[in-house]
């Protein structure tokens, strides 16, 4: 089932009521969300995520603007009309229940020719609690259970009643680290064997970048860009999603071009074809620098980390917002006690923005 | 959202219903006859509008006789049931083994008849041709003289109307100040230990400061309960409790009230608006009191 | 170390006394309640044992005055107050605590402000209006007046509150309707309040005195409490001491049995802001 949102706008009345204007969770959101993918919505927290999705699954009506599951209008529809399933960020798992019980509810709603007996609502149950792996609980309650467990048992809940759409809001966010990697996984697996079109929702670019088929990044309720997880990194409409996505973060410098050579200070670091003299924002990956004693960009060196797999460079640039970090591989020669380190940067890995606008300025080739 | 409002006040309607009926409109109607003058419960007419209801009841010697106990009572009774249970309850505060137990006895009255046990007071301070009662039993051990507690002497009543006050109330305040003192963030006393303050200081210093609030929460309810006292009386003293010299402002409404020839409704409004106005008063100066010594 | 020993043998010591306080009142009813009527006579100042222990006087105490009669009316009273309350004051929580709707917030704090007034005055107008309503002397008169509390509806929509809305967004996208909700989910989550609620209740409809008192002259309606008040100025040829006890025991033991099956829920409910009457 795609869902397809048609300028999608929802404003709150503002808090203070003297003061200003309507807070405008959600801006003019256009996007269809293919069938059967699984979609990340992602940003920092009130870019107005949540609400879209609240949105989606009706616990929330848009000021304006239509949302369509298949060929459907449901923007006026009650959420238990559309077929939605919700999975909450703390599960809201109904603690006096039993997994079993929790499982059935959504079903035992189910009227007219719907109604299920007992029977097909336990064998329901246990279809699902196989498929999120947690048939060998349905008997306790979910005090009982890890944070894991819970999360599965939510997810099974959603999913009984053979939803149209998957919600899930920051599914992972109340789990510890080793179990946010293993649920993840799990999360694709299940969307991925079911099929149903599933949106969640996120602040953590990582969680988002790893599962999902595509993402919409978000900020102060406008979408900023969307598009497959490696594409939005590597072409970053502007400044914001370059920063919001990766870690370490992209590395940003003040810079100009000149003549159409890009400049940080006084260091030449690339042509420039095409564009403009402007003072801009350089972005530089992490991973786009090389240590290279002839190297372009000098850096006063103020650490090494060493993390295994590769090292992290730790060092410090008059022109840098922050400090600059460069990941370069574990086998490479760092001279720890040196004052000064010298990298040269790889040319698909820099990006210019405007001052102003902060809209990434196409170089030259890239543009195409 | 309409039909959601509608929804929301079907659930709300029976609440509004008998709170409209049996308080709301109750409320109105008590001032409304507390100036009627000359009520008729029979005819249900009245004469004219005034204060002359008032000034009846502030003259009537019963009205007087219950204030005078009502204030004695309230007077005797609330400090001393108040310092009672903070002692008792600092002292179960204090240990562990058997606390339980003492806690639950010590709950019991609350939960028992006020007027059965009443009658157990009454024959144990009871004297008759018969026989003493057990208080003088003991009072006549340790030398002293038979006293008849419950139709003798005005002081000795008041004495057992007292007692029996103090020994209905305490539970309520032992379990509350128990509780309070218990929630009481025990890193305070280690600090003030390891600090070597003395026991006294840390009494002072902080816990009364610590329950100070739920203290004068207990010492305005302890005056609102004091001034709406009967049954306990009742209990003692029987239904007439004119006669008995024993009546309290409650009482005095009560029986204004409830009276063969139909009752005296306008009486009884008036004296209870003068209840409620001493009741109020007094519980603001709590309150004002309270803003400048209680810590929050 | 032995002064801390000492204290701690005071503490024991005054607590002691003061339980036996709490106490004595109990031990004397049950003592008396168990000696005959010729025995207690005889004692000139009471014995606090009983050599010779008789059920007769509970005999006398369920014969000579209609005790049972009263503990059927009583039982009545409080099993009706009690669930007819729980009618009102559950879906008032409710729509407290989970529903939008105009005029809400004015509405409860309309609602609490009324939790300030005073029995004591409004009874005046509601023994008039049950009198012209004809209905002294009718389980109807006694029961109405007594089935709602703000306060109870208050303790309850406070408690109802503190179940995260997602539970309640999780039902309704699962298409669950209110009342559902509500007896699915709500009710069985905060049923310790409830049962506390149940219980303060039915101690105080136990031994509620006064309204019974005003309400009802006639027999068949007494409430246990009117009962004792009763038997006390006539019943029992007055000086019958030992049946006044058997029937002081009988009356107080429903509700010490319920008290020390739910001790811990009754005392923390009354911590929580329950005073009594």
């Amino acid at each position: 089932m795609k869902v397809v949102l048609e300028n999608l706008t929802k404003k709150f009345p503002p808090r203070n009521k003297k003061s200003g204007s309507d807070v405008i969770a959600v801006n003019n959101f256009n996007f269809e969300f293919p069938d059967g993918k699984l979609i990340g919505l992602l940003g920092p927290s009130g870019c107005g995520k949540s609400t879209a999705l609240n949105l989606i699954s009706g616990l929330q009506k848009p000021t304006s603007g239509k949302i369509y599951f298949g060929d459907d209008e449901v923007t006026t529809l009650e959420p238990e009309k559309r077929g939605v399933g919700l999975v909450f960020q703390n599960y809201a798992l109904y603690p006096h229940l039993t997994v079993r019980q929790n499982i059935i509810f959504p079903l035992q709603n189910f009227k007219g020719k719907d109604k299920l007996t007992k029977a097909e609502m336990n064998e329901r149950a246990l279809e699902i609690a196989k498929l999120v792996q947690i048939d060998m609980l349905m008997d306790r309650k979910p005090s009982e259970l890890s944070g894991g467990q819970q999360q599965r048992v939510a997810i099974a809940r959603a999913l009984v009643k053979m939803p149209r759409v998957l919600l899930l809001d920051e599914p992972l966010s109340n789990l510890d680290a080793r179990l946010r990697l293993q649920t993840r996984e799990e999360i694709k697996r299940i969307q991925q064997k079911t099929g149903i079109t599933t949106v969640f929702v996120t602040h953590d670019q990582e969680e988002a970048m790893s599962i999902s088929d595509l993402i919409v990044v978000m900020r102060d309720g406008v979408v900023q860009q969307i598009g497959k997880p490696q594409e939005v990194y590597d072409d970053p409409k502007n400044l914001f999603v370059a920063k919001f996505l990766g870690t370490p973060p992209i590395n940003v410098f003040d810079g100009c071009v000149k003549g159409q050579k890009l400049y940080i200070g006084e260091e030449f670091i690339m042509e420039a074809p095409g564009v403009g003299d402007a003072d801009v924002y350089v972005g530089i990956r992490p991973e786009g620098f090389v240590l290279d004693e002839g190297g372009v960009l000098s850096c006063a060196l103020d650490r090494v980390e060493v993390m295994g797999r590769d090292i992290s460079v730790v060092a410090s640039h008059k022109n840098a917002h922050a400090t600059v970090r460069a990941i370069v591989s574990s086998d490479s020669n760092v001279n720890i006690t040196a004052a000064t380190v010298k990298f040269s940067v790889k040319p698909s890995k820099i990006d210019i923005y405007d001052k102003e606008t902060e809209e990434r300025i196409a170089i030259g080739v890239k543009n195409g | 959202m309409d039909k959601h409002s509608y929804k929301a006040w079907l659930y709300l309607l029976p609440a509004i219903l008998f709170l409209g009926v049996f308080l709301v409109y109750p409320l109105i109607d008590v001032f409304i006859y507390s100036i009627e003058e000359g009520y008729n419960f029979a005819s249900q007419t009245h004469f004219g509008i005034g204060t002359y209801n008032y000034s009846y009841v502030l003259h009537d010697p019963y009205f007087l006789q219950a204030l005078k106990n009502t204030f004695i009572l309230v007077v005797i009774t609330v400090p001393l049931s108040t310092a009672l249970s903070l002692l008792v309850s600092m002292g179960l505060a204090s240990i562990k083994p058997l606390r339980e137990l003492y806690q639950t006895v010590y709950f019991l009255p609350y939960v028992t008849n006020t007027l059965a046990v009443g009658l157990v007071f009454m024959i144990l301070f009871k004297k008759t041709p018969y026989t003493d009662g057990f208080v003088n039993g003991i009072i006549t051990l340790f030398g002293g003289t038979a006293v008849d507690f419950i139709d003798g002497p005005y002081w000795a009543k008041m004495l057992v109307l007292c007692l029996y006050t103090v020994w209905v109330v305490m539970p309520f305040k032992v379990l509350v100040l128990t509780s309070a003192l218990a929630s009481v963030n025990q890193d305070y006393y280690n600090a003030a230990k390891v600090d070597g303050t003395s026991k006294l200081r840390i009494f002072t210093k902080i816990t009364l400061p610590m329950i100070s609030p739920m203290l004068f929460y207990l010492i305005i309810t302890g005056f609102i309960g004091a001034f709406k006292a009967y049954s306990d009386a009742v209990a003692l003293f029987g239904t007439k409790l004119n006669v008995a010299q024993m009546n309290t402002i409650v009482g005095y409404v009560y029986d204004m009230l409830y009276s063969n020839g139909g009752g005296y409704p306008s009486y009884a409004s008036a004296a209870a608006i003068i209840l409620f106005t001493i009741v109020l008063t007094i519980t603001c100066i709590n309150l004002i009191v309270s803003k400048k010594h209680v810590h929050y | 170390m032995k002064k801390i020993k000492f204290s701690k043998i005071i503490v024991y010591l005054l607590l002691t006394v003061w339980a036996i306080i709490v106490l004595f009142p109990f031990y004397f009813m049950v003592l008396t309640s168990f000696k005959s009527f010729g025995a207690y006579n005889a004692e000139r100042v009471p014995q606090l044992i009983v050599s010779e222990p008789t059920f007769d006087n509970y005999l006398v105490a369920f014969t000579a005055v209609p005790l049972a009669d009263y503990f059927l009316n009583t039982l009545i009273f409080t099993v009706a107050t009690t669930a007819i309350m729980l009618i009102v004051i559950v879906p008032a929580a409710f729509a407290f605590a989970r529903l939008n709707f105009k005029g809400k917030d004015l509405l409860f704090t309309l609602f609490l402000s009324l939790m300030m007034i005073p029995s004591e005055l409004v009874v005046i107008t509601n023994f008039v209006t049950i009198t012209n309503l004809d209905l002294r002397n009718s389980f109807t008169g006694l029961i109405l007046p007594s089935v709602t509390s703000v306060f109870y509806i208050y303790l309850l929509k406070e408690n109802f509150s503190q179940i995260p809305d997602n539970l309640y967004y999780a039902a309704k996208v699962d298409g669950t309707s209110d009342l559902k909700y509500l007896f699915r989910v709500m009710i069985p989550m905060c049923r310790p309040t409830i049962v506390t609620v149940t219980i303060l209740k039915v101690i105080e409809c136990w031994n509620s005195y006064i309204w019974p008192r005003l309400i009802t002259d006639n027999e068949a309606y007494y409430l246990v409490s009117n009962g004792i008040q009763e038997i006390r100025e006539s019943g029992f040829g007055r000086e019958n001491i030992p049946a006044m006890m058997a029937a002081v025991v009988v009356i107080s033991l429903p509700l010490i049995v319920v008290f020390l099956i739910f001790r811990k829920k009754i005392m923390a409910g009354v911590v929580r802001g329950g005073t009594k009457g």
